[in-house]
C-alpha cells in the first residue's frame, strides 16, 4: 500500500518535468496540448481537403475533360468530403472543447486525460490510410463521401482502407466524447450549475450524445459493406435477398445526425462570440438550449428526406417532409435569439464578431435552401444537383468553418498570449466571405438548371458559373495561407495580448483566468455564484 | 467625338452593359427549368411560393440585423441594454414559423400524391440503368395504348464523340446530352415508366417531367408522365454510378399520337432484332 502511495507522491512532485520536444507531444495528457493538437490536426487536413476540392474546380473550370480522368474526379471527390467532414471538420470542434470546456467549467482537465490522447492519436493513422488509398491498386473509391451501396462494394482494396479509417475515426470519436460527457456531469466547480454553462459548453454535451448515439451506425454499414466484399454476405444485393437502399437508410440514421454533429458545436461557438462583441448577456439562453436539444432530438426522425427520389412509399415520403420542416422551428428560434442579442447593444466588429457574423447571415441563408429542399417535390428536382452541393456548403463551410475560425480569433490571445493583426484578420474575413460567396451562390442556378454533381464534365450551357465558381475556389484557398500566416505569426511574433481583451466576454476562461492561460489551470475549483 | 474621360467610360459600360442583359436575360440560367407536365409545372410553382416565403423572412430577420449593426454599435455611442428575455416575443417567433410550414406543406402534399398516383397508364416502358447507358423496353400493357408498341427495345447510349471531350474537336449543340437512340413517348398521353438497374444504382432525370426516380438493381420503380407537347427533352443519370456517370444522358422525343403510332409501327419488330433497328426519327 504504503509503495503505491510513495509512488502517486513522486509523480506529484515530478508533475513539472513533463517530456519535452516531441515526446511532450505524444504522451502529453493535457487537456490544452491535445486541443491544440486536434486544431493544428484539423487544419493540416483542411489543406488536403482543400487541394482536393481545387482539383475538382480546375476540372470543372470549362467543359471537357483537362485535368484529370473521371476515375480520379471521382476519387477526389469522395475524399474531399471525407477528409472535410471527419478531418478537418470534426476534429477543430473537438479541438475546442479540448481547450474550453474544462476551463469554461472550472476544471482541472478532461475526466480521462489518457483516452483523451489515445482518441487524437488514433486520427493521424486514419488519416493517413485514407491519402494512402490514392496509391494502392484500383485507387481510392469513387464512390462519394456517402459510400453508396452496390457501387462501393464493385471498388478496389482503397475502399477497404476506407472501411478500416472510418472505424478508427469513429473510435476515436465515441472516446471524444464520452470524455466529454464524463467531464462536463461531473467534473463541473461548485456552483456551476447545468444552466449556468456557457452554451459552448452546453451544445459540445449535446454532440456528444448524438455523436455515441450514431458513429456505431456507420461502424455498422461499413462493416456490412465490408463483409459483402468480402466474406459472401448479401446485406446490400437484391439476388441474395439484401437491398441497396438498406445502405441509404443506415447511413443516413447515421448521416443525418452528423450533420447537427458540425453544426451544434459552431452554435455554440457563435453564441459564446455574438454575445461579447454586443456587450450584453445573450437572449433566451434557456430557449437556446432547449432549440439545440429540440434539434438533436429532431435529427434522429428525418433521415429519409436524403433519399426522397429513392422510392419510398408515398406516406414516408409525407412524413419525412413534415418532420425536416419543422426543424425550421427551433433553428428559427436560435437565428432570433442571436439577432435579439445583438439588438441593443453596444456594438464593435472585431474579426471574431465579422466570422460570426458571416456565420449568422450565410448559415440562415443554408437554412432556407434547406427549407426549399425539404419540400419533397421540389427536392426531386434539385436532389443530386448543385444545388443540394451549394446548399451544404452553405451550412458546413460558412456555417461551421466560419464559425471555427470565429473561435480562433477570439480565443487566440487566450491560448498564445498574443493578439492576433486586427487589419489582417479583417482582410481574412472579407477575403473569405466575398469568394466563399462566388463559389457557391452561383452553384444554386447551376442546380437549378439542371446540373447534376459528382459530374466531371457538363454541357457548354454552364460554363459560366462553372467559371465563375472555380475562380472563387481558388481565391478561396488562397485566402486560407493569409489564415495561417496570421496564427503563425501571432504565436510568434504577436503583440502581447491585455489580459482581457474582449469587454464583453464573460465566462469563466476570461474572468477567473490569466492570459495566457497556464499550463494547468483550476487545480483548486472556483466558486460559482 | 468622345470628349471625356467620363464619356469614354460610359461607352465602355454601355459596350459591357448589353451582353451583360442579355446574358443575364435568359431566364433558363436561373430557374428551373421550363416544366411540360402538369406535375413538373406544380413543382416549379411551388418553388417560387416557397422561394419567396423564404426571401421576405429573409429581408425582414437581416433587416432587423443590419438596422442594429448601423444604429447599435459602440462607435456612434449606443450604450448597451442588459434585457435577455422576452416570453412574448419567444412564443410568438416559435408559433408564427408552424403555421407558415403549414401553408408550405399543404400544396406540397398535394403534388406528392398526385406524383406518385401512376395508375391506369395509357402505355407503360421499363427503364434499366446500366454501366453506362440506359435500356428502354415497351411493356405490354393494359391501357389506351396497349398493343401499339409492345416488344420495342431500345439502347440509349452517349452519341458526343470522344474527340469533342477531349478538346480535340469544337463541342456541339447539345455536347454531352445526346444519343444514338432516343426514348420516344407520344404526347396527352400517361406514360408510366418502371425503372430499375442492371447492376449499381442510377437514377432517371428528366427535369422538364419533373420525374427524377432512382434506379435499384433487383427492384423495381415507378413514376409517370403526361408529356403536354410534342419536342425534344433532356436529362441526365442523377446518382453517381461509376466513372462514366456524367456521360450516360437521357434524351425523350414526345410526339404526336399519330405520329408515335407510326414511329411504334415501324419499330415493332422481333425482340432478338429489336435493339439495333430501333432508331428514332431525328
Amino acid at each position: 500500500m504504503s509503495a503505491v502511495i510513495g509512488h502517486d507522491h513522486d509523480h506529484a512532485h515530478g508533475h513539472d518535468h513533463h517530456p519535452s520536444g516531441l515526446m511532450r507531444w505524444v504522451k502529453t495528457t493535457n487537456h490544452k496540448d491535445i486541443g491544440t493538437m486536434y486544431l493544428w490536426f484539423s487544419f493540416v487536413m483542411f489543406l488536403v481537403g482543400g487541394f482536393m476540392a481545387m482539383v475538382i474546380r480546375a476540372e470543372l473550370f470549362v467543359p471537357g475533360l483537362q485535368v484529370v480522368n473521371p476515375e480520379v474526379f471521382n476519387q477526389m471527390t469522395t475524399l474531399h468530403g471525407l477528409i472535410m467532414v471527419f478531418g478537418a471538420i470534426m476534429p477543430a470542434f473537438v479541438g475546442f472543447a479540448n481547450w474550453l470546456i474544462p476551463m469554461q467549467i472550472g476544471a482541472p482537465d478532461m475526466a480521462f486525460p489518457r483516452m483523451n490522447n489515445w482518441s487524437f492519436w488514433l486520427l493521424p493513422p486514419a488519416a493517413t490510410l485514407l491519402v494512402l488509398s490514392l496509391f494502392v491498386p484500383g485507387g481510392a473509391p469513387g464512390v462519394g463521401w456517402t459510400l453508396y451501396a452496390p457501387l462501393s462494394i464493385q471498388q478496389g482494396m482503397g475502399m477497404d482502407l476506407t472501411i478500416f479509417a472510418v472505424h478508427i475515426l469513429g473510435m476515436s470519436s465515441i472516446m471524444g466524447s464520452i470524455n466529454i460527457v464524463t467531464t462536463v456531469l461531473n467534473l463541473r466547480a461548485p456552483g456551476m450549475t447545468l444552466m449556468k454553462m456557457p452554451l459552448f459548453v452546453w451544445t459540445w454535451l449535446i454532440t456528444a450524445y448524438l455523436l455515441i448515439a450514431v458513429m456505431p451506425v456507420l461502424a455498422g454499414a461499413v462493416t456490412m459493406v465490408l463483409t459483402d466484399r468480402h466474406f459472401g454476405t448479401h446485406f446490400f444485393n437484391a439476388a441474395g435477398g439484401g437491398d441497396p437502399v438498406l445502405f441509404q437508410h443506415i447511413f443516413w440514421f447515421f448521416g443525418h445526425p452528423e450533420v447537427y454533429i458540425i453544426a451544434i458545436p459552431a452554435f455554440g461557438v457563435v453564441s459564446q462570440v455574438i454575445p461579447a462583441f454586443s456587450r450584453k448577456p445573450l437572449f433566451g439562453y434557456t430557449s437556446m438550449v432547449y432549440a439545440v436539444a429540440s434539434i438533436a432530438i429532431l435529427s434522429f426522425l428525418v433521415w429519409a428526406h436524403h433519399m426522397y427520389t429513392a422510392g419510398l412509399p408515398t406516406t414516408a415520403q409525407l412524413y419525412y417532409m413534415y418532420a425536416t420542416m419543422l426543424i425550421a422551428v427551433p433553428t428559427g428560434v436560435k437565428v432570433f435569439n442571436w439577432v435579439a442579442t445583438m439588438w441593443k447593444g453596444s456594438l464593435t466588429f472585431e474579426t471574431p464578431m465579422l466570422f460570426a457574423l458571416g456565420f449568422l447571415f450565410l448559415f440562415t441563408l443554408g437554412g432556407f435552401t434547406g427549407l426549399v429542399l425539404s419540400v419533397t417535390p421540389v427536392d426531386i428536382q434539385l436532389h443530386d444537383t448543385y444545388y443540394v452541393v451549394a446548399h451544404f456548403h452553405y451550412v458546413m463551410v460558412a456555417g461551421a468553418l466560419f464559425s471555427a475560425f470565429a473561435g480562433v480569433y477570439f480565443w487566440l490571445p487566450k491560448w498564445t498570449g498574443n493578439m492576433y493583426n486586427e487589419t489582417l484578420g479583417k482582410w481574412h474575413f472579407w477575403l473569405s466571405f466575398i469568394f466563399f460567396n462566388m463559389i457557391f451562390f452561383v452553384q444554386h442556378f447551376l442546380g437549378l438548371a439542371g446540373m447534376p454533381r459528382r459530374i466531371p464534365d457538363y454541357s457548354p450551357q454552364f460554363t459560366d458559373f462553372n467559371m465563375i465558381s472555380s475562380i472563387g475556389a481558388f481565391g478561396f484557398g488562397l485566402s486560407q495561407l493569409l489564415f495561417l500566416y496570421i496564427v503563425l505569426k501571432t504565436i510568434r511574433s504577436g503583440e502581447k495580448s491585455p489580459e482581457k481583451p474582449w469587454e464583453g466576454a464573460d465566462s469563466l476562461e476570461w474572468t477567473h483566468l490569466p492570459t495566457p492561460a497556464p499550463y494547468h489551470t483550476f487545480e483548486t475549483p472556483p466558486v460559482v455564484k | 467625338m468622345i470628349k471625356t474621360l467620363w464619356q469614354k467610360f460610359g461607352v465602355v459600360v454601355l459596350a459591357m452593359l448589353v451582353p451583360a442583359l442579355a446574358w443575364a436575360a435568359d431566364k433558363a440560367k436561373w430557374n428551373l427549368q421550363e416544366p411540360h407536365t402538369e406535375v413538373a409545372r406544380q413543382m416549379y410553382d411551388l418553388h417560387t411560393v416557397v422561394l419567396i416565403i423564404c426571401l421576405v423572412i429573409f429581408v425582414g430577420v437581416f433587416g432587423m440585423m443590419f438596422y442594429s449593426m448601423l444604429k447599435h454599435r459602440k462607435s456612434v455611442g449606443h450604450k448597451a441594454s442588459q434585457f435577455h428575455e422576452n416570453t412574448t416575443v419567444e412564443v410568438i417567433w416559435t408559433v408564427v414559423p408552424f403555421f407558415i410550414l403549414i401553408g408550405m406543406a399543404w400544396p406540397a402534399t398535394q403534388t406528392v400524391l398526385s406524383m406518385r398516383d401512376a395508375s391506369s397508364p395509357d402505355l407503360t416502358i421499363k427503364v434499366t440503368g446500366y454501366q453506362w447507358k440506359w435500356g428502354y423496353e415497351y411493356l405490354k400493357g393494359e391501357g389506351d395504348l396497349a398493343g401499339l408498341a409492345d416488344g420495342v427495345q431500345i439502347y440509349s447510349t452517349l452519341s458526343t464523340p470522344r474527340d469533342q471531350i477531349y478538346g480535340k474537336a469544337p463541342k456541339g449543340e447539345h455536347y454531352l446530352l445526346e444519343v444514338d437512340n432516343p426514348l420516344v413517348v407520344p404526347v396527352g398521353k400517361k406514360v408510366r415508366v418502371l425503372i430499375t438497374a442492371n447492376d449499381v444504382l442510377h437514377a432517371w432525370w428528366v427535369p422538364a417531367f419533373g420525374v427524377k426516380q432512382d434506379a435499384v438493381p433487383g427492384f423495381i420503380r415507378d413514376s409517370w408522365f403526361k408529356v403536354d407537347k410534342p419536342g425534344t427533352f433532356r436529362g441526365q443519370c442523377a446518382e453517381l454510378c461509376g466513372k462514366e456517370h456524367g456521360f450516360m444522358p437521357i434524351v425523350v422525343i414526345a410526339l404526336e399520337q399519330k405520329e408515335f403510332a407510326d414511329w411504334a409501327a415501324k419499330n415493332k419488330v422481333p425482340v432478338a432484332a429489336a435493339a439495333p433497328a430501333a432508331a428514332a426519327p431525328k
